[in-house]
């Protein structure tokens, strides 16, 4: 096991979890792609897809812009698997949502959609 | 112990669609409790998958993975026969791992 990177996962921004993986300044990219709901009822369980076409992808990193710790998950991509990965994450309310792809080199790219989250009775 | 992986591994056009759901409760340590003591996290911290052996995917999660978590991915070039196995810890040291073959 790989040591569990604690600064990525406490990072409260987007550029500083996509550091922290030593990934530059993100730029928006069309090779990035981001699939999750326009809304989501259920906060707690929110599908979310990362894939690229970039080559050389190293990390894929899903993030929540405003949860109160912006990294989700962030994935290894290796020869062996294509990079294209899905989970499902936790939102504490309506946010930007991120797919980031660090490549070999360290550019790092992405690709971001507002999912809105309505909690079911508690006004949101 | 934890309860064991639902891993499901299907052939499609030369590679492989692997899902995963995993049972843990992915506490978060952001909530309290009715005394109002904040409830410790408790996640799933890393992940890895095997291709007959040969680790294919490494993932780091935290505590914002959802509540029994779900994994997508696809293996290049696993065929019906393979073997894919799952592993994960977490931040307590309990891990586990399942196994599943190529359909």
């Amino acid at each position: 096991w790989a040591a569990f990177n604690k600064s990525a996962f406490e990072a409260k921004t987007i550029a500083d979890a996509v550091k922290a993986y030593g990934g530059a300044a993100p730029v928006e990219s069309k090779s990035v792609t981001l699939t999750a709901p326009d809304i989501a009822e259920n906060g707690a369980v929110v599908p979310m897809a990362a894939a690229s076409t970039l080559p050389n992808v190293k990390h894929l990193l899903v993030l929540v812009e405003k949860n109160p710790n912006a990294l989700v998950a962030k994935f290894d991509v290796t020869d062996a698997i294509e990079a294209n990965v899905a989970t499902r994450a936790k939102m504490g309310q309506t946010s930007d949502v991120y797919a980031v792809a660090i490549t070999s080199d360290g550019k790092a790219h992405y690709a971001k959609k507002e999912v809105k989250v309505t909690l079911g009775g508690c006004g949101g | 112990m934890a309860d064991p992986m639902r891993i499901r591994a299907q052939s499609q056009g030369g590679n492989a669609l692997v899902r995963v759901l995993m049972s843990h409760e992915m506490e978060t340590g952001q909530r309290k409790d009715s005394a109002g003591k904040i409830i410790p996290a408790w996640h799933i911290t890393e992940v890895t998958a095997a291709h007959n052996g040969k680790p294919v995917l490494t993932a780091e999660w935290g505590p914002a993975v959802a509540k029994n978590p779900f994994l997508q991915f696809t293996v290049k070039g696993a065929k019906a026969g393979d073997k894919i196995a799952v592993t994960w810890k977490d931040n307590k040291g309990d891990t586990r791992t399942d196994e599943a073959t190529v359909s």
